[in-house]
Order: structure tokens, then C-alpha cells, then sequence
């Protein structure tokens, strides 16, 4: 399958072992969906580049209001982090989603956004919550938003034989925000979805000032439903207002009929669904959430 | 060829690989450990289940260098033939194997979740054993051994 399996000491190692090897090698984090992709013959890479054991890559932490998760973290280890449960409760939701406890033990979220797959449990939330991605070249470092990546169903811009995500960070929700994460399957555990949808609200009083809505596979890559959440925003947050940005965002997404996923009609119906329980739920804990900060 | 040296069930081990190789196929095809199943081979199933520093993964997607240092627990490791371990013999007491192929792998994550976990509830046993798939769905008698393993480790004093 592979001629080299190399362990770089830095990530400046890394990035050397991918130029000096000339677009045969390519990053490995986990490898849950490398190693099938290379078995499958999608991966035409003969050297492997593990970065799970260069140094201060593993943290998940907070500076000045942002949250900032580094390119080894797994999906367990950001679904079981306090920091992420307390303030990005929907990407502790979206990654706790993911596979089951095993590939979540090795499987890491910024791969998830990697493999730019428009279905990723953990992306959809990072959509949800305007994240951003941390890319190290050759030539430097530099951030640039999440949805600068997606090129297509499986195309990141990232080229992994060159480059690496080496963090994302987004705001941490605060005062009166909150966010909620739902998934329709065939089964709860390690099967695909047949939808995910993602929400954040952010609420002022009894109005929303802030809202986002991610959706996903309705489209080539991960949907945000701009227009939808925008419909939200200045109004009270109550039952018809929901269904009807709810109805908003179904309109605006685009399922395609999926043998795996059921029909566009199907999905297209329940895509409003979804967001209308992750409006719900995120509304509810929005809500929750800014009358304890009022009453402490 | 690079060697491999890991903690294998308590032992060092040495085992020549290629760099695509797979733990699961290292451990029974190289060193023997037929206990560790490969059934859907994507990760889909988790008979394949082993312990790489206490944490359960996937044995068939997990490149088998990735285990370069580390403590790996198979099957083989949790109990001898007249020494089991609490977790199998509450498995043997609670008929909870049929065809018995996923056995391993349930066995491995019902660890996995004891040692960090060790007053599970059931809501918490059926997520520690969401990775893992029975075809003859024989669910309930897995749960029931999860929680007896739990009862009679916990009666002394916890599981190691």
C-alpha cells in the first residue's frame, strides 16, 4: 500500500518530507479514512507523513475568546473537552457523532475537514460556527475561513502532499448563544448521515441577534443557509418564525436523490425538519443560558 | 523493512512490517493473534478492536507503525484460558456470545469502558459498545454482561 511511513519530530520536518518527496508523500493524521481511500486506490501516495507525535499539536484551549484546536485532536477528545461542551456545544455534539468510540479514539477533526466531505459530522459544525482553518506551507502560515477550503464533494484546497491545516479556532459562544446539532441515520452509531443540520443562536432579550444554520450533504459542500438564519435575526424567536426560517433553508438546499441517502424530495422535506429542531434546541439553550447569567 | 516494537499484553515485541501493513493483519498473520477479527474491514464493525494505551481503535484501519512504542491489549491479553478476565467470565455467564465473532471486539470496548468508566449506565454501555456490531444481534445478553463485569469488579475494588 505504501513504501514509507515516517514520523516527523516538527511540523517544519513535515513540511520538508513532503517537498523533499516531491508529491508522493502526503500528511496521515488518524488515517481513518486514509487508509481505506488508499486501499480504494483514490490515494495515489507512496509515503506517509504521520503528524500524531510532533510536539504541541493537541491542544484545545481558549485566548481571548477564541477556541483554538490543533490538528491532532481526535473526535472523542473534543466531544468529551469541557471547554468545547461549555462554549461549542454543537461541534461536542457534531464529533460525538462521528463513527463510533473507536474511530472517534483515533480519527481527528481536522481531518474531518480535510476530506471536505459536504456529509462531515464535525465540519458542519465548524460551519455553524464560522471557523476558521490555520494552513502551514513552505512559504508560512495563514488563516483563512473554513469555506476557502471546499472545492468540491471530496476537493479541499489544502493539498496534502504540500501543505498542512495545523488549527482552526473559532469564537466561543458567549453570554445568551448557543448552538444545537441534529442528524437524521439509519442507525445512531457508525453510519453516514442522511442529513446533519447545525444551528447558533444568539439571543438579545426575547429577540436573536445572531444565527447560523449548516446543512449538510445538501450541496457540493457543506451548506450554510445564509438567508434563512438572516430571517431570524432582530425577530422573537417564537414556533412560526422557526418553521418559517425553517422552510427557508429547505428551499435553499439542494439534496440530490442518493441511493445511499433516500430521495432529494425526502431529504429536501426533512432538511427543514432538522433545522427547525436545532433552531428549537439552540433557542431553548440560548435562552436557558442568558437568564442563569442574568440571575448569577 | 522497519521493525515495529511495541508493549504487546505486557510483553516487548519486535516484528518486522511493511509500511502499509495494518495492526490487525501485524497481529494475526505476523505474531498469531487470531483472537482479534477482521469482518467488514472499514471500520464499520469494530470485531477488529484492540487497546492501544488503554483507548480502543479499530485495528483494521490503524497503520500498524502507528503503534510504534505503544501498550496494545488484544483479546489475548485480558485472560488466559484458566484465568479470565472478570469482563469474559461475566460474558460466559450471561450466554452472551452466539456466533461469538464479534465477542473480541465487544469484549475490548466493554474494557475500554470499564477502566475509565467503571459504574456505567446502560445508556453509557450501549454508547461504549456502539462501535462494535452483532449480527446475531444479541445485544441485550452483551449489556447484561457489561453490567454484571461492572457489579462484580466494582465488589473488588475497581478493574485494573
Amino acid at each position: 500500500m505504501w513504501d514509507e511511513y515516517l514520523f516527523p519530530a516538527s511540523l517544519d520536518e513535515a513540511l520538508e518530507m513532503l517537498e523533499a518527496h516531491g508529491g508522493e508523500a502526503r500528511i496521515i493524521a488518524g488515517g481513518t479514512d486514509l487508509v481505506l481511500q488508499s486501499q480504494r486506490g483514490q490515494c495515489s501516495a507512496k509515503v506517509m507523513v504521520d503528524i500524531t507525535r510532533i510536539p504541541g499539536l493537541d491542544y484545545i484551549e481558549e485566548r481571548d475568546g477564541l477556541i483554538y484546536i490543533g490538528a491532532q485532536v481526535t473526535h472523542g477528545q473534543v466531544a468529551a473537552s469541557p471547554l468545547i461542551r461549555s462554549r461549542a456545544g454543537v461541534l461536542a455534539q457534531g464529533c460525538g457523532s462521528v463513527g463510533g468510540p473507536q474511530i472517534r479514539n483515533v480519527g481527528t477533526l481536522v481531518g474531518n475537514v480535510v476530506n471536505a466531505l459536504p456529509a462531515a459530522d464535525g465540519a458542519i459544525a465548524l460551519f455553524a460556527l464560522d471557523a476558521e482553518v490555520e494552513v502551514a506551507e513552505r512559504a508560512g502560515r495563514h488563516w483563512t475561513p473554513i469555506a476557502t477550503l471546499y472545492a468540491g464533494v471530496g476537493l479541499c484546497t489544502v493539498d496534502p502532499c504540500a501543505a498542512m491545516i495545523t488549527q482552526l479556532r473559532f469564537r466561543a459562544l458567549g453570554k445568551g448563544e448557543a448552538g444545537a446539532f441534529e442528524r437524521l441515520a439509519k442507525r445512531r452509531a457508525l453510519v453516514l448521515p442522511i442529513l446533519n443540520a447545525a444551528a447558533i443562536v444568539g439571543l438579545k432579550g426575547n429577540k436573536v441577534e445572531r444565527a447560523r444554520i449548516a446543512i449538510g450533504p445538501v450541496a457540493q459542500t457543506p451548506f450554510v443557509a445564509a438567508e434563512a438564519a438572516e430571517a431570524l435575526v432582530g425577530r422573537t424567536p417564537d414556533e412560526d418564525r422557526i418553521s418559517r426560517v425553517a422552510q427557508l433553508a429547505a428551499q435553499a438546499a439542494q439534496p440530490r436523490d442518493s441511493l445511499l441517502r433516500g430521495s432529494a424530495e425526502y431529504r429536501k422535506v426533512m432538511a427543514g425538519v432538522l433545522v427547525r429542531r436545532a433552531l428549537w434546541r439552540a433557542v431553548e439553550a440560548a435562552s436557558l443560558q442568558e437568564g442563569e447569567d442574568a440571575n448569577s | 523493512m522497519p521493525t515495529l516494537k511495541m508493549i504487546l499484553n505486557g510483553q516487548e515485541v519486535f516484528v518486522d512490517v511493511e509500511a502499509g501493513d495494518l495492526l490487525a493483519d501485524v497481529l494475526r498473520d505476523k505474531l498469531g493473534l487470531i483472537g482479534t477479527k477482521i469482518s467488514c474491514g472499514e471500520g464499520e464493525c469494530g470485531a477488529c478492536a484492540v487497546l492501544v494505551d488503554g483507548r480502543a481503535v479499530d485495528s483494521c484501519l490503524y497503520p500498524a507503525l502507528k503503534a510504534q512504542g505503544r501498550e496494545v491489549t488484544t483479546i489475548e491479553g485480558l485472560g488466559q484460558d484458566n484465568r479470565l478476565d472478570p469482563i469474559q467470565q461475566a460474558f460466559i455467564d450471561k450466554t452472551a456470545p452466539q456466533c461469538g465473532y464479534c465477542i473480541p471486539g465487544m469484549v475490548i470496548s466493554a474494557k475500554a469502558l470499564l477502566d475509565e468508566n467503571p459504574h456505567p449506565t446502560r445508556q453509557e454501555i450501549e454508547e461504549g459498545i456502539s462501535g462494535n456490531l452483532c449480527r446475531c444481534t444479541g445485544y441485550y445478553q452483551i449489556i447484561e454482561a457489561i453490567e454484571l463485569a461492572a457489579e462484580r469488579l466494582a465488589e473488588k475494588g475497581g478493574p485494573k
